[in-house]
């Protein structure tokens, strides 16, 4: 027997109420564990953004076009090693509610800027070899079933084929890329960028931004002016900005994910600290003489004050603990089934942390005037309410 | 029980004894509001080591407040109170505490077990406090229980125990960690007349065979009846009271120096 034999008594001695408070408190981290994995898929960008590049776009906004001879100029700026580049195609595959990112690119090129997407060298070869050929992400061809070597037709919404009108366009899939780079975007379909420029009806040598990589990150935001300078005046002035900086602005196109799932938040743990808070009071109110019969026994103001905060804490973590096992469970879930639209839907070890780590502060706030007041109660006056 | 302070008085013999319990005009005031209302007044008692001592008097008499200053829960607002040797009256509240678990046993009205334990971890409760190895604290729960008769229960939870039983579960939790004096306030006060028999057997028979010294507040004229001696509190002051029912004793004489 041990003081946690005390603990547990007081929690079971009324077992309707514990129970409620345990499960309000265990959907509240519920709660907190999806929306954490919310905004970790929104700002998934931001968390894996490469501190060695720079994503340069139209100086008014991301959808007005670059002239692709920027790139050679951009080569040129000092402390840039490398541009490609890519264009909103925003065409629709079957549905429009099947929603994907697809972009046109330079095969070798984007490869070598991204060193963290693997594609397998037979297929990095077809890619070459076929004018329509494309690259999907796993998450992507697992959703529509695609297997290499399907034709993919997708109609177009901005870039009509010269003379074809809203016929689609259609892709070979030659390969599935894939990334060792948790939360990694495995859901764009990519294709090259000749093929495109050439089938196009308007707008040709034009592009959608730039992803360029730069020698030194430390000096990320003099080569980013740099880049800008020497487009400035120009028909199309640029903003170059990390991919970090770039992602949060992407994300943040939906609102300030970050300040909405904050607030959520802040309303769900202040009703836990008053639901929890009022549990607990109430059970110290209805226990005063059993406080005072422990004082009675030798139990010191100071001990009886770490039972109830202890009770507090076990009550609050086990409840917080069980929520977010709940919570990674849900994410076994939902990571699948929902790869395709939120490919960063996970929980990230260090928000498992914070949701424990919370857990342990909640417990500790919602017990503190309980068990302070149990240790200030006069023993002889406790227990005449026995 | 400590050895220092020892106050000591004369017995039969002339031979100074060491008093259990040694109260020298010991007064309590409680303030309602600015109203200063004494609850005892200039009070002297002693108790010798042994003795079973009944103490009766009307509600409002200050039998409760006495109680609590020889157990060590309340302080008086003068004089002093020794028991087992130790000025307890000088003692820090942490101190206290840890002088109450290893001195004193309580028996309250109502056995005021914790309802989600049984028997046996309700008696093992004050050996929280102690540093005893589990089997040590096995040995003393197994033996206050069968003090009380209950060795057969300690698996019950207390709802599944008579009033009696329930009492004596509350017996054997008071003396787990062999305190020298038990403290009993109103102990069958809830109890019907054939239990209370029982349990005042109970504490006659740790009085005499074990050598507890009993403190027993009581209404009940028949319980008291079953003490060595009996003391009346009257408006904060004692008199001492055969079991003749006579006897009147001014209160700032030493208790002792009577009967």
């Amino acid at each position: 027997m041990s003081s946690f034999t005390l603990i547990s008594a007081a929690l079971r001695r009324k077992k309707t109420r514990t129970f409620l408070t345990f499960s309000s408190v265990v959907f509240a981290f519920l709660i907190f564990g999806v929306l954490s994995m919310l905004q970790t898929a929104f700002s998934m960008g931001v968390d894996i953004a490469n501190e060695d590049r720079l994503v340069v776009r139209h100086r008014v906004s991301l959808f007005q076009l670059l002239p692709q001879s920027y790139e050679a100029d951009m080569e040129e700026v000092p402390g840039v090693v490398d541009a490609v580049h890519f264009t909103w195609f925003g065409g629709v595959y079957q549905d429009p509610s099947n929603f994907f990112m697809q972009s046109p690119v330079e095969p070798a090129e984007y490869l070598d800027m991204y060193p963290e997407v693997s594609v397998p060298e037979e297929a990095k070869l077809r890619w070459i070899e076929t004018r329509n050929g494309a690259i999907a992400g796993r998450a992507l061809v697992e959703r529509f079933g695609w297997e290499v070597g399907d034709r993919i037709p997708i109609r177009p919404t901005i870039w009509q084929q010269e003379g074809r009108g809203d016929e689609a366009w259609e892709f070979e899939l030659v390969g599935v890329y894939e990334s060792d780079v948790e939360g990694f975007d495995e859901t764009q379909f990519l294709f090259r960028y000749d093929f495109f420029d050439e089938a196009r009806s308007f707008g040709r040598g034009q592009i959608g931004w730039f992803a360029v990589r730069i020698a030194d990150p430390d000096r990320a935001a003099e080569v980013a002016a740099a880049i800008d300078a020497t487009f400035q005046n120009s028909a199309a002035e640029t903003k170059s900005e990390s991919e970090g900086a770039f992602a949060a602005g992407f994300a943040n196109q939906v609102g300030n994910l970050g300040l909405i799932v904050t607030s959520i938040l802040g309303a769900v743990f202040f009703t836990i600290l008053l639901v929890a808070g009022n549990t607990m009071a109430q059970s110290v109110r209805e226990r005063i003489g059993e406080i005072g019969l422990l004082k009675a026994l030798g139990f010191t103001a100071t001990r009886v004050q770490r039972l109830v905060l202890m009770e507090s804490v076990t009550l609050v973590t086990t409840a917080g603990f069980l929520g977010m096992v709940l919570a990674v469970g849900l994410e076994r879930v939902l990571r699948p089934a929902l790869a395709a639209y939120f490919p960063g839907l996970f929980l990230r070890p260090q928000d498992l942390l914070l949701g424990l780590g919370l857990a342990v502060v909640t417990g500790l706030i919602v017990g503190v005037f309980p068990a302070r007041r149990a240790m200030r109660l006069e023993t002889a006056l406790a227990l005449r309410r026995l | 029980m400590s050895e220092t302070g020892v106050s000591e008085g004369r017995g039969g013999n002339g031979v100074a004894t060491e008093a259990m319990v040694d109260v020298r005009n010991a007064t309590r005031t409680f303030h309602r509001g600015r109203t200063a209302v004494p609850v005892l007044r200039e009070l002297s008692l002693r108790m010798e080591p042994g003795e079973f001592l009944a103490l009766m008097g009307p509600s409002g008499s200050g039998k409760s407040t006495l109680l609590n200053l020889i157990a060590g829960l309340d302080r008086p607002t003068g004089g002093e109170v020794i028991v087992g040797g130790s000025p307890i009256h000088r003692l820090s509240e942490r101190k206290l505490a840890g002088w109450r678990a290893r001195n004193i046993g309580f028996v309250f009205q109502f056995s005021n077990l914790l309802g989600a334990l049984n028997a046996e971890r309700n008696v093992a409760v004050p050996l929280l406090l102690t540093s005893f190895s589990a089997r040590e604290r096995r040995r003393r729960v197994d033996i206050a229980l069968e003090i009380v008769g209950l060795s057969d229960r300690g698996k019950h939870r207390p709802r599944e125990l008579s009033g009696g039983e329930q009492q004596r579960v509350g017996i054997a939790r008071a003396l787990v960690n062999d305190p020298a004096l038990l403290v009993c306030d109103e102990p069958t006060g809830d109890l019907d007349r054939a239990t209370s028999g029982e349990i005042l057997d109970l504490l006659v028979a740790l009085n005499r065979d074990q050598g507890k010294t009993v403190l027993m507040v009581t209404h009940d004229p028949e319980a008291a009846e079953r003490a060595s001696r009996i003391l009346h509190l009257v408006d904060g002051q004692l008199a001492d009271c055969g079991h003749d029912g006579t006897i009147v004793l001014p209160a700032h004489e030493p208790a002792g120096a009577a009967v």
